[in-house]
């Protein structure tokens, strides 16, 4: 028998609790990653001196892989005084990996706003913080929203990550099923058909919104 | 950031790499990490020309195949992108031999990560090609190209200058996905230096060795297909 109907309903209940730590862990992360990197983008703007280092700071986060982030803050953090637990290590890993792309997106974001809107900010005499929040920022997030969403897709997929430092997230919880039972096959199967399903109808979300906002955009 | 700045960050990456290698608390680690570097280098390798050819294949039959094979592309798309890497990873490496079929675990890696990124790199590959203007398509017929022509003569070299970028992202993706293969046993940079760390406890000169070594070859690979895209541009006779 490959495939035991039985025992995947029976291991579902599990599953479904560990699935609640990945979502957990997906929102915080990606919650993090976006405020992070609006900050990150911001900052650049408003003290044009800090965009050597943030670059150099993004590059080196978008170079390096993820998990080799979420070890060191688990593992070298305690060594500097910073001690977390496991999940919110991995989450913090994961949000400050993808707040480096979220800056990227963010820019793009910026940088397609006309210089005019800034120049008619300035002719309407506001300084360059109010310019900013109430006509900039308003503009320039919107377009983004697709590429920010996509973002969280790819975040999502990456929780099984965290499973490499014992958070009972979805896939730790299938290799522990796995190994009391002797059987992967349904564990498996079973996230591998959840990640699918979930990112599947967040791909038809973000192609909802995506929609939305185009309309929204044309005069 | 430009090519300069990158490279400026490559020489420091080497620097900072050669200078620590050199240091007694570093340098214990330096064979095993070379070692496991090695196998990550193969990995990637291996990685990218599967990736690269499943990304033409798929792309290219959603585009032009007929509908059964083109289902099949949009299929093995969506499974690959829509599941973790790690999921499938896993299921290749634990579930598949339940079927009866056994591969070691370096061609699973090489399986897994390949068609991951493959699956990324046809829609690349579809978004390069549709964005060729439809009159060069045009005028391929108006010259009596038949269509295998016109695609592979005319649509797909102008096609490639696009995707170098976005290929280049990939690759990055690539390299760090196998670290992923740590987890199903295989002795790469990550496992070697996870291995280190629980015999030496040395989690400090282990990992800052590891992070380099992963930033040393991201960025060999970023600044390589800056390159190639220079050149790409000037064959196509554009300005670079």
């Amino acid at each position: 028998m490959i495939w035991d109907w039985a025992f995947a309903i029976e291991i579902l209940p599990r599953l479904g609790q560990a699935a609640i730590v990945t979502v957990q862990a997906t929102v915080m992360g990606f919650a993090l990653a976006a405020t992070l990197g609006l900050g990150l983008t911001l900052a650049r703007i408003a003290w044009p001196r800090t965009a050597l280092p943030i670059s150099v700071g993004v590059e080196l986060v978008r170079s390096t892989p993820l998990l080799i982030q979420i070890f060191v803050l688990y593992f070298v953090g305690p060594e500097i005084g910073l001690v977390l637990d496991a999940l919110t290590a991995g989450t913090l890993a994961i949000g400050v990996h993808y707040a480096a792309y979220c800056s990227e997106v963010y820019r793009a974001g910026f940088e397609a706003v006309p210089r005019s809107q800034w120049e008619a900010a300035e002719a309407l005499n506001l300084n360059r913080g109010t310019a900013l929040m109430r006509i900039i920022l308003p503009q320039a997030i919107p377009p983004v929203i697709p590429a920010l969403g996509n973002y969280l897709v790819a975040l999502f997929k990456e929780t099984p990550l965290l499973s490499a430092i014992a958070v009972l997230e979805l896939m730790q919880t299938a290799k522990i099923i796995g190994s009391e039972s002797f059987r992967y096959t349904e564990p498996i199967t079973l996230v591998g058909l959840f990640f699918l399903g979930m990112s599947l109808i967040s791909a038809a979300l973000i192609r909802l919104v995506e929609a939305r906002i185009t309309q929204g955009v044309r005069r | 950031m430009g090519v300069t700045p990158l490279a400026i960050m490559l020489g420091l990456t080497a620097a900072a790499l050669w200078w620590l290698a050199g240091h007694e608390d570093y340098r214990p680690f330096m064979p095993g990490l070379v070692e496991g570097a090695a196998v990550t280098m193969r990995i990637t390798v291996a990685g990218a020309i599967l990736a690269v050819a499943a990304a033409l294949t798929a792309g290219l039959a959603r585009l032009y195949a007929p509908a059964p094979l083109r289902w099949l592309a949009v299929t093995y798309v969506e499974l690959f992108r829509g599941t973790s890497a790690l999921v499938q990873l896993f299921w290749l490496f634990f579930v598949l031999p339940q079927f009866g079929v056994t591969i070691d675990a370096f061609t699973v890696a090489v399986l897994a990560l390949g068609l991951n990124v493959g699956a990324y790199g046809a829609e690349v590959v579809r978004g390069a090609v549709l964005a060729v203007p439809l009159h060069q398509w045009e005028a391929g017929l108006a010259l009596n190209l038949s269509r295998r022509q016109i695609v592979a003569r005319i649509i797909l070299p102008q096609a490639v200058v696009a995707m170098i970028p976005p290929w280049g992202n990939l690759f990055i993706e690539l390299l760090k996905g196998t670290s992923l293969v740590s987890l199903i046993t295989l002795a790469d940079l990550t496992f070697r230096a996870q291995q280190m760390n629980q015999t030496t406890m040395q989690t400090g000169p282990i990992f800052t060795l590891v992070l380099l070594g992963y930033l040393f070859m991201s960025l060999t690979i970023t600044i390589g297909m800056r390159l190639m895209e220079r050149r790409a541009i000037r064959g196509l006779g554009r300005r670079a």
